[in-house]
């Protein structure tokens, strides 16, 4: 099937297309249908015209994009198939985001899922990632590298709040990716049983209570802009570009960190300034990444974007037919 | 092993010195011995552990690893001890090797089995331990403290003057269990050391105009402020350490002037690089501080000497408690009884008048001179920085006027601030007259100018790269510094030493600037 896998689903410069049923996965730019796997903003562009995926990826695409988002929405709840041309088209769970979702399609006795963004960690603000053994599996490859393993969540959330002991007198202002990070990083630290205040910077607040909408108990979280305080020995919540900026003039020697699978690694923690790495990630990791190539049991790995050399050269190794897609407009939005 | 390296980890990315002390401090109260004495040792003197970090690492990399997920991994994260540590499967192992394990291994351990060693510990470390333990065996730590920042740590630690420590320090080992017992108060002496150990330096305060105004000139002495290092000789016992200001053993670097020191004193004086009876540039001793054991050959290109101006301790004596002139009188009499090697007397001198004292401070510019240091007649050898006993007056700076050329943001408190700046003086004539950067200054001003220089740089920005920026040169800068030196890694030539924004022009249009070569004739070497 290795072969006959690539004609009927083909990268193209607008994405990647599937020809039977006329539709593009996670298109660089409009187009007439598409199917979006979650809700960041390089994969989920505005201007198309009609859209399928979950409620809740549409949801937030509505949040996101306003005028942008897609003119005929359609949802499709997780392990529905739907027929759509000549596909069977089915979404399950990707565990990255809240609505996050592998797209799954059946033609001709023939399976591909594209993962999307994926983790097979715990997160409790989304459902967990369901293996779909497949003829072709195209993953993502973020931190398709061995020295990515991220450590356990709770170990970081453990940091962070040693810090707090360690320096009361300072606002501990995290960086976090408003989709995804910031929710998941609240509902952590609420299972280590922080019930402090949690501030927020204004560009969080929209998606934070559309988590909070569909039943996630966050707890306290006012925004910053109601404080008239210092918040020293508080936790801040921030999108990175907010980090050291004049914004940031407001709160009490700030200590800056950052929850990112990135931080993994010295130098990146350093050039960003960081002084409290906290290594949490919505993405696999290495060991995800390998295992779930192994538990798809997918003869052909095509890798769309990240560290694609690494795991392409793993894949082979381990006996798969793998390749690059090089699709264009993908990044790490959500990291 | 734990604690260290998450000690370590924090450190590395900690930028303020209040909160590097503070990590420590915690470290030191809670940590268990001895394994809070062998942080400590790692992070001042060393232990002397020699592990060829970077062969056994390509030992363990090879064979376990493919070799191409190594090399893209080593290209992405930059160091390969890093990588090793990241790249190394984890394990959930229960039981982490403590430092003390380590140390303990390595006395004893043949060099062939150090990868197996190696491979036993990492088995048992999460990453940052796998991290820490890679630095740790490579011996320079690099985590932004210094021997001094430590040891000012341990004695907030446990409430004692820094400089109780530095006294009692040259006489304990690893893993200070000794020292940790005394600084809990589970032991009232530690046994004297056979060694000459360091004895806190008095030091001296800048003179303030208001101070040289309430100046009594008959009660005090006047000498050269020395442009050298601070260094305190202690000999005894058929042994002579040479210590720096801040305590450390810097002997191993200078085993010239310690071997020709075979007296049994204590004395204060200023390092230097003489020729003859000229000094040489700073620069030049920089290179001797820089070599742990320097070569015959280096010794006699840059001969390290020591003018003395104060004794501690002469022949077993212990001269502290006395005055001044009666310290430099029997300092006097010995130098000219034992005519110690390679060294010689700080000459003191006599004014008139303090407008002759000013005169001298203001014409000084020789070569080695960096102003005028005045001590009280009566003062007694006072540990630490006692005020109205010591002042140093350091000569004039020189000014310039450059423009601001770029802006970098800061760091820690200042990240969200432009605060160091790069400026520039004009060079060339007619239209090839063009702006050479000549330095970089990030202090001088006050928080309040900081933020307008912050939002001038805002907004006269032309194009940023990263945390720099470039802008409109039209700021005028006026600049001190120290001096002005030959360098041929400055595009400009020249390098200033010790540059900081005296004044900013706001007032100033750009095209009044100084010219490079009005630069030129301050270059002192």
């Amino acid at each position: 099937m290795a072969k006959s896998a690539a004609s009927w689903l083909k990268p193209v410069p607008a994405g990647l297309y599937c020809a039977p049923g006329d539709f593009f996965i996670d298109p660089a730019q409009g187009v007439p249908r598409a199917i979006i796997t979650h809700a960041h903003s390089d994969h989920a562009r505005g201007g198309h015209e009609a859209a399928l995926a979950t409620a809740d990826t549409l949801a937030i695409m509505r949040l996101r994009l306003g005028e942008g988002a897609p003119r005929r929405p359609q949802a499709l709840a997780y392990r529905q198939p739907l027929r759509v041309g000549d596909v069977t088209v089915t979404l399950l769970p990707a565990g990255h985001i809240l609505g996050s979702a592998q797209v799954v399609m059946d033609y001709k006795g023939q399976r591909a899922v594209v993962s999307g963004d994926y983790k097979r960690a715990p997160d409790p603000t989304c459902d967990p990632f369901e293996v779909a053994p497949c003829d072709v599996f195209v993953t993502e490859a973020t931190f398709g590298l061995p020295v990515f393993t991220h450590e356990k969540p709770e170990h970081e959330v453990a940091k962070l709040l040693a810090s707090l002991t360690d320096f009361p007198e300072r606002t501990h202002q995290i960086g976090v990716y408003g989709l995804g990070k910031c929710q998941r990083l609240i509902a952590l630290l609420r299972r280590a049983g922080y019930d402090r205040p949690i501030w927020l910077h204004g560009a969080l607040r929209s998606i934070t209570d559309h988590y909070i909408a569909r039943g996630q108990n966050l707890g306290p979280v006012p925004s910053v802009a109601e404080s008239h305080d210092k918040l020293a020995g508080e936790i801040v919540l921030c999108p990175p570009s907010a980090l050291g900026d004049r914004w940031s003039r407001r709160f009490a020697d700030p200590l800056v960190g950052f929850a990112s699978g990135w931080m993994r690694v010295r130098g990146r923690a350093r050039q960003r300034g960081v002084e409290l790495p906290l290594i949490i990630s919505d993405h696999a990791d290495w060991p995800e990444l390998i295992q779930t190539i192994t538990d798809t049991a997918a003869p052909a790995i095509w890798v769309t974007h990240g560290r694609e050399e690494a795991l392409v050269h793993a894949a082979t190794a381990m006996g798969r037919s793998a390749r690059a897609l090089n699709l264009v407009g993908l990044e790490d939005e959500g990291e | 092993m734990k604690p260290f390296a998450t000690l370590l980890d924090r450190l590395t990315y900690t930028p303020s010195r209040l909160g590097k002390l503070t990590l420590m401090r915690h470290h030191f109260q809670t940590g268990p011995d001895p394994e809070r004495g062998l942080a400590l040792a790692a992070l001042t003197d060393g232990l002397d552990i020699s592990f060829p970090v970077r062969r056994v690492i390509g030992e363990l990399a090879e064979g376990r690893f493919d070799p191409e997920l190594f090399r893209l991994s080593r290209d992405y994260v930059g160091d390969t001890a890093e990588t090793l540590a990241l790249i190394w499967p984890a394990r959930d192992a229960p039981d982490p090797p403590q430092l003390s394990e380590v140390v303990a291994a390595l006395a004893t351990l043949p060099r062939a089995r150090y990868a197996e060693a190696l491979a036993g510990w990492l088995d048992r470390l999460d990453a940052v331990g796998r991290w820490a333990l890679l630095k740790f065996l490579g011996g320079a730590l690099r985590v932004g403290v210094s021997a001094r920042l430590a040891k000012t740590a341990l004695a907030e630690a446990f409430g004692r003057p820094v400089e109780d420590i530095e006294e009692k320090w040259h006489g304990q080992v690893p893993p200070y269990t000794e020292l940790f017992d005394w600084l809990e108060g589970r032991r009232a002496h530690l046994p004297v050391s056979e060694a000459p150990v360091f004895k806190p330096l008095m030091l001296a305060v800048p003179l303030e105009a208001a101070d040289f105004d309430a100046l009594a000139l008959a009660d005090f002495a006047a000498e050269w402020k020395w442009d050298g290092i601070r260094v305190q000789m202690a000999g005894g016992r058929g042994e002579t350490r040479i210590f720096s200001r801040g305590a450390e053993d810097i002997t191993a670097s200078f085993p010239d002037i310690a071997h020709a020191f075979p007296h049994h004193a204590t004395v204060d004086g200023e390092l230097l690089v003489l020729r003859g009876t000229d000094i040489a540039p700073f620069a030049d001793l920089q290179q001797r501080l820089n070599r742990k054991s320097p070569s015959a050959a280096m010794m006699q290109k840059y001969p390290a000497h020591v003018r003395l101006y104060d004794a501690l301790e002469l022949d077993g004596e212990d001269l502290r408690a006395l005055p001044f002139t009666e310290r430099r009188a029997r300092l006097d009499a010995w130098f000219a009884r034992v005519r110690p090697h390679h060294c010689d007397l700080s000459p003191l001198l006599s004014f008139a008048s303090k407008e002759d004292l000013r005169a001298a401070w203001q014409g000084t510019r020789d070569e080695g001179i960096e102003g005028l240091m005045l001590k009280r007649r009566d003062s007694p050898y006072l540990a630490g920085r006692p005020k109205g006993h010591w002042f140093k007056w350091k000569r004039a700076a020189l000014t310039a006027d450059c423009v601001l050329l770029y802006a970098q943001r800061g760091s820690g408190k200042r990240s969200s601030y432009y605060s160091d700046y790069t400026f520039a003086c004009w060079q060339g004539g007619g239209d090839a007259r063009h702006l050479v950067p000549v330095g970089k200054a990030y202090s001088g001003f006050t928080d309040e100018e900081l933020m307008r220089l912050d939002r001038f740089v805002r907004a006269h920005t032309i194009e940023r790269f990263g945390p720099v920026r470039s802008v409109e040169p039209r700021l005028v800068l006026e600049v001190a510094f120290d001096g002005i030196q030959k360098s041929s890694r400055h595009k400009s030539g020249i390098a200033m030493r010790f540059p900081r924004i005296a004044r900013i022009r706001w007032d100033k249009p750009a095209g009044e600037p100084d010219e490079e070569e009005t630069l030129r004739p301050m270059i002192t070497s």
